[in-house]
C-alpha cells in the first residue's frame, strides 16, 4: 500500500539585528551569562516593550523575497505559559495579525522546481536557556541565562505542500539560502540562528482529508530534518498498516539513535491565552518604506544563478557553488567586471580561494588577503602570456602571504614568463646537447621523448619559459635534425 | 507647619524669595511623618536620608538662582507602584516585599530631574486592586478625616499623605478611578492626564491599557504643575504620547466664561448618595454661575462599564502578574516537589484574596472559548463607550458629575466585592476611554467628609479641563480645607 505524505515546515530564524527585539540590549552570540541583559529581558516589574524598527525592516524584506502580503497593520499578542526561560511567564508574539501572509518559496526537486506555499510570516522575541549543572538527571539546580531572552524572531510557517523528506530539506536549504542572501539572518544551525519544527501526516494517495499530524521539533541542521522525516514516515505508515491510528502528539528527533521519541500529547496542550499585547500599539507600517525595502532587494540566489548561467556561460554546478553566498557571489562578479574570463576565475575561486578561505561566507571573504581585482589580475597575467598557470600558483601562494598585487609580485621575484624565441632557442639547443638519448629516442619514433625535453627547458627556466613556445621549438628542433 | 506653606507652589514662591528652606521643608514633613503616620498609615517606605540629600541639593539651587523647575524642593511621595532604583518597591503585595529594583521609572527619573525632594513609598491596595487599601499587604491607612474609615483605594496612601500633610503633592495611578475616588475621599485634587500623556515605563503594571501615572495635589496649580514636569514623550515607553506638553499652569486663566458643560444623565441614578448629588449639583450651578451653558446629555453605555472593566482589568492584570514566580526576584517559597509546585506555592503565599480573585477572573475570560464571549465582548463594548463620548464631546466641552456615588466608608464596611466594585461606576469610563478626569473638592457631607466633583475633558485638552476645575476652586471655599489631625 503507498501513502502520500504531507509535510509543513515551521521555521524560526534569528534575525542579524544589533539589539534584541524590545529592548536595546546586544545580540552577541556566546558572551558570558546574563552579561547581555537588562530589566526589560529579564522581565522586572514594570518595564515595557518597545519594537525593534530594524527587525520590522528585515521581516519586510523576507516577506517581499518570498512574496507575501505585507499587511497594513499587524499586531503584536501575548503568548502565556510557565516556564523559566520565558522572564515574563509570557512570550510577546503575533497570533490573529501578522506581519505577512500568502507568498512562497520555489524549491529545485528531482522532478523540476516546485512551488512551496508560505501561509505567514510574523515577529516574535526568544526565551532565555536553561543551564543544568551536570545533566538534567543529576543537576541539584538550574540556573538560567538570559542573554537569548528577547532576541528577535521570525517565524514563517509554510503551507503542507512538501511532499518529502527530502523535499523538506531542500525547502530548508534555499530558505537559509534567501534569508542570507537577505542579510537577515546569518543562517548558523549550530548556533540555533535557524531553528525548523515540521508537521507531518500520510494519507492515502488521492484523499481528501489530511491525516492526523505528529509535530516534530527541534530540528536543528538540514540532515536532521531529512533523517528525522524519514524515520516519521516510516513510522507512521507502520503504524497505518497494522491498523493503528495516529496520536497527534509532539515528537523530539533524537539524532544520535536517528528515531523520534513521543514528548508529550497535544491532548493535553497549553491554553496559550493570546490576547493582543496592550503595551504596544498596533504596528502600521508605511507603504513608502515598504517600496523603498522593496527597491532595495537583493537578487536572490536562485535568480542570481540562472543569471550567473545566461550571462557568464558557467556550467550549472559552479553558478550553484558560487551563488551559495551572498559574499562569494559578490567576489566573483567583482573580480570577473575587472578581467572577463568567467570560467578562469569560477575556477581559480572553487579550487584554490575557497580552499585557502575555508568558508565561503561574508566574514571568511572580508578576511580574504586576495581582493578580487587581484584575483582577475592573476588571472589576467596568464592569459596575456605573461605568466604561465604553474607560475600563477606559485604567485598566488605569495599573493595569500602578503596582500600584494600578482603583478608587483612577478616584477619582484622576476617570474615575468621568458618568451623570446631566440633565448628560448639557445635553451632548447643546450637541452637536447644534455641529453642525446632523448633525440635518439625520438628520431627512434618515440614522440614522448620530445615531453622529457620540454621539461629539462622549463626546469632551467625556473618555470618561467613560456611552455607553449618551448614546446614549438623543440618539436621544430627535432624535426628539423 | 500652621504658618508654613503647604500647596507646591507657595513652597516654591518661598524658596525662591529665601524665606523658606527646603531642608526646613523637608525636615517639618519628616517630622510630621514621624509623629503622624503610625496613625494615618500613608507611609510603607520612608527615604528620610534621600529626601534630605535632595533637599540639600535643592537648597544650593537656590541659592545659586537657578532652581531645575517649580517644583524643585517639593516634597513629594509616591505610591508604592512606582519603580525607585535602590529603594524597595513591594506594590502592596508580600510577592514584592524586598524587592528593590535597579531602575528608576521613567516619571521617578523626571520628578528627580526637576528637583523633588522624594519622602517615601506609600501604601496601596495590593498591585493597586482596590478601592480602599484595605488589599494591601502590610497595613491599613486611615483617612485622615476620620481615622476610622478608608482613604479610598488603591492609591489611598499617596492621597492621605496629601490630605495629612504629610507631604506636599503624590502621585499614584488611577486605572478605574484608583487616584480620583481617594482624592474625593480626602478632599484634595486627584488627576488623571490623558492615556499616554505619563510615561507608564516603571510602574507596576496592573492593566496595562487602563494604568494612568497621576498626581495629587492641595489645588489646581499644583496639579498643573506636577503633571507638566512629569508629562511628554518617553521612548521606553511604545504608548506614551508624542504631543508637546504646553505649559499648563500658564494656561489655567481665563475662566469657564462660554465653556459648555455636559452632565450625563446616568451618572446621577440609584445608588447615588443624596448628600452627594447635592454637592455635585451645587458645584455645577457655581460653573453656570461663573459664565458656563449647562446641558444634559447622554451616555447610555454608563452602566456595562463595571461589567466591561472586570473584565478587561482582570485578563491584563492575570497576564502581568504571571511573572511573579519566585525564580527571578521577590518571594520564593521552597520546598516544592517540582518547578511548577515552587512556581504554585509562591504565588499561593504571596498573593492576597483579591489579587487571587482577579488572576482568575481575567485567566477565564481569555482562555479559549471563552475569549470572544468575554474579552472580545469587552473590547466591543469599550469601544461603544468611546463613541458615546465622542458624541457628547462633540457638543459639549467638558462633563461633570459625582467622582464616587458616596463618600468615604468605614473599614471593612465594604467585605462584598461586587459592593466595593461598585464604588468605581462614575471614574471607570474616563478610564477605559483613556480621557482627562479630575476629581476636585465641592463640600462636605453632614458628617464632615469630603465630596468630589468629577470633571472629564476631550483627549489631551488638559488646558480646559484644568482651567474650569481652577475656575470652579477659585469661587468655592474648599480648596486647602485640611482636617485636623495633630
Amino acid at each position: 500500500m503507498s501513502w502520500e505524505t504531507v509535510i509543513g515546515l515551521e521555521v524560526h530564524a534569528q534575525l542579524a539585528t544589533q539589539s534584541k527585539m524590545f529592548c536595546g540590549c546586544p545580540t552577541t552570540f556566546g558572551a558570558p551569562p546574563n552579561s547581555q541583559t537588562c530589566p526589560i529581558c529579564q522581565g522586572m516589574p514594570g518595564v515595557l516593550p518597545v519594537v525593534n524598527r530594524r527587525a520590522v525592516e528585515f521581516a519586510v524584506r523576507t516577506a517581499l523575497a518570498f512574496g507575501l502580503r505585507v499587511n497594513a497593520a499587524c499586531r503584536f499578542a501575548r503568548k502565556h505559559y510557565y516556564y523559566p526561560d520565558m522572564p515574563k511567564n509570557f512570550q510577546i508574539s503575533q497570533y490573529e495579525e501578522p506581519l505577512a501572509e500568502d507568498g512562497a518559496l520555489e524549491i529545485e526537486t528531482v522532478a523540476g522546481p516546485r512551488r512551496i506555499g508560505i501561509q505567514r510570516l510574523h515577529l516574535e522575541e526568544d526565551v532565555g536557556k536553561l543551564v543544568h549543572e551536570g545533566s538534567l538527571a543529576t543537576a541539584q539546580a538550574s540556573l538560567v541565562d538570559y542573554n537569548r531572552s528577547g532576541l528577535p524572531l521570525m517565524e514563517t510557517v509554510s503551507r503542507p505542500d512538501i511532499a518529502s523528506a527530502e523535499e523538506a530539506a531542500a525547502y530548508l536549504r534555499a530558505f537559509r539560502a534567501v534569508l542570507v542572501a537577505l542579510g537577515v539572518c546569518d543562517g548558523n544551525m549550530e548556533e540555533g540562528s535557524l531553528r525548523c519544527d515540521a508537521n507531518i501526516s500520510l494519507r492515502r494517495p488521492g484523499a481528501a482529508e489530511l491525516g492526523t499530524k505528529v509535530e516534530i521539533k527541534n530540528l536543528n541542521s538540514f540532515r536532521n530534518v531529512q533523517h528525522a522525516l524519514e524515520y516519521e514516515v516510516r513510522r507512521q505508515a507502520q503504524e497505518l498498516e497494522a491498523g493503528r491510528r495516529i496520536v497527534q502528539e509532539t515528537r523530539l528527533f533524537d539524532a544520535d539513535r536517528g528515531v523520534t521519541r513521543s514528548m508529550r500529547s497535544k491532548e493535553y496542550a497549553h491554553d496559550y491565552r493570546y490576547f493582543p499585547e496592550p503595551d504596544l500599539v498596533p504596528l502600521k507600517l508605511d507603504p513608502a518604506w515598504i517600496d523603498s525595502i522593496r527597491a532595495a532587494l537583493p537578487e536572490l540566489p536562485r535568480a542570481r544563478r540562472q543569471r550567473f548561467v545566461s550571462q557568464y556561460g558557467l556550467p550549472v554546478y559552479d553558478a550553484e557553488l558560487l551563488t551559495q553566498s551572498r559574499a562569494l557571489a559578490d567576489y566573483y562578479e567583482a573580480a570577473v567586471t575587472v578581467h572577463a574570463n568567467p570560467k578562469a576565475i569560477s575556477n581559480w575561486i572553487m579550487s584554490e580561494l575557497l580552499r585557502e578561505l575555508g568558508g565561503d561566507d561574508e566574514a571568511a571573504l572580508a578576511a580574504s588577503r586576495i581582493a578580487p581585482a587581484q584575483l582577475a589580475g592573476l588571472v589576467k597575467l596568464i592569459d596575456d602570456g605573461t605568466i604561465s598557470g604553474k607560475i600563477a600558483k606559485d604567485v598566488f601562494t605569495r599573493m595569500l602571504a602578503s596582500g600584494d598585487d600578482p603583478a608587483v609580485i612577478v616584477r619582484r621575484e622576476g617570474l615575468t614568463q621568458v618568451a623570446d624565441a631566440g633565448a628560448l632557442g639557445v635553451m632548447v639547443e643546450q637541452a637536447m646537447a644534455a641529453n642525446p638519448k632523448a633525440v635518439a629516442d625520438f628520431k627512434a619514433g618515440k614522440t614522448v621523448a620530445a615531453k622529457a625535453l620540454v621539461g629539462q627547458v622549463m626546469k632551467a627556466s625556473g618555470g618561467k619559459a613560456n611552455p607553449a613556445m618551448v614546446d614549438r621549438l623543440v618539436q621544430e628542433k627535432l624535426s628539423g635534425m | 507647619m500652621a504658618d508654613t506653606p503647604r500647596t507646591i507652589h507657595e513652597l516654591s514662591a518661598a524658596f525662591t524669595k529665601g524665606a523658606a528652606s527646603p531642608v526646613a521643608v523637608a525636615e517639618a514633613y519628616l517630622a510630621r511623618i514621624g509623629a503622624l503616620d503610625e496613625r494615618v498609615g500613608a507611609f510603607l517606605t520612608v527615604t528620610r536620608d534621600a529626601a534630605l540629600a535632595a533637599a540639600r541639593a535643592s537648597e544650593a539651587r537656590y541659592r545659586a538662582g537657578a532652581p531645575l523647575s517649580p517644583i524643585d524642593g517639593a516634597p513629594i511621595a509616591l505610591k508604592d507602584v512606582f519603580c525607585t532604583a535602590g529603594v524597595r518597591t513591594t506594590c502592596g503585595s508580600k510577592i514584592l516585599e524586598h524587592f528593590v529594583p535597579p531602575y528608576d521609572a521613567t516619571m521617578v527619573d523626571r520628578l528627580r530631574r526637576a528637583g523633588a525632594v522624594i519622602l517615601g513609598k506609600t501604601n496601596m491596595d495590593e498591585f493597586a486592586m482596590g478601592s480602599s487599601t484595605e488589599h494591601s499587604g502590610f497595613q491599613l491607612t486611615r483617612n485622615p478625616w476620620d481615622l476610622t474609615r478608608v482613604p479610598g483605594g488603591s492609591s489611598g496612601g499617596s492621597a492621605a499623605a496629601v490630605a495629612g500633610g504629610l507631604a506636599a503633592g503624590s502621585f499614584g495611578t488611577d486605572t478605574g478611578g484608583s487616584v480620583r475616588q481617594p482624592a474625593a475621599f480626602c478632599g484634595i485634587v486627584g488627576f488623571k492626564p490623558t492615556y499616554g500623556r505619563i510615561s507608564r515605563y516603571g510602574l507596576i503594571a496592573f492593566a496595562s491599557s487602563l494604568d494612568h501615572v497621576a498626581p495629587f495635589a492641595l489645588d489646581i496649580v499644583d496639579a498643573a504643575l506636577l503633571l507638566g514636569v512629569t508629562a511628554g514623550h518617553d521612548p521606553l515607553d511604545a504608548t506614551s504620547v508624542a504631543a508637546p506638553v504646553p505649559d499648563y499652569v500658564a494656561r489655567l486663566a481665563g475662566g469657564v466664561s462660554g465653556l459648555r458643560i455636559g452632565v450625563p444623565d446616568e451618572y446621577f441614578g440609584t445608588g447615588l448618595d443624596p448628600e452627594v448629588e447635592r454637592s455635585v449639583r451645587a458645584a455645577i450651578d457655581v460653573l453656570r454661575d461663573l459664565g458656563a451653558t449647562v446641558e444634559r446629555v447622554s451616555l447610555p453605555s454608563t452602566e456595562y462599564g463595571v461589567a466591561t472593566y472586570y473584565i478587561v482589568a482582570p485578563a491584563e492584570a492575570s497576564s502581568n502578574l504571571a511573572r511573579y514566580d519566585g525564580v527571578k526576584y521577590g518571594l520564593r517559597v521552597p520546598g516544592g516537589r517540582d518547578l511548577i509546585d515552587m512556581v504554585s506555592r509562591t504565588r499561593a503565599a504571596g498573593f492576597g484574596a483579591e489579587v487571587k480573585r482577579r488572576i482568575m477572573l481575567g485567566t477565564y475570560a481569555l482562555s479559549t472559548g471563552y475569549y470572544d464571549a468575554y474579552y472580545g465582548q469587552a473590547q466591543k463594548v469599550r469601544t461603544l463607550v468611546r463613541r458615546e463620548f465622542e458624541a457628547a464631546f462633540a457638543r459639549v466641552d467638558l462633563l461633570a458629575a459625582p467622582t464616587t456615588p458616596g463618600v468615604a466608608f468605614k473599614h471593612g464596611e465594604k467585605a462584598d466585592p461586587l459592593a466595593m466594585y461598585m464604588n468605581d461606576v462614575y471614574t471607570i469610563p474616563a478610564s477605559m476611554t483613556g480621557l482627562p478626569a479630575v476629581s476636585v473638592p465641592c463640600g462636605f457631607s453632614a458628617s464632615g467628609l469630603p465630596i468630589g466633583l468629577q470633571l472629564i475633558g476631550r483627549a489631551l485638552d488638559e488646558p480646559t479641563l484644568l482651567r474650569a476645575a481652577h475656575a470652579y476652586e477659585q469661587a468655592t471655599p474648599w480648596r486647602g480645607r485640611v482636617p485636623e489631625l495633630a
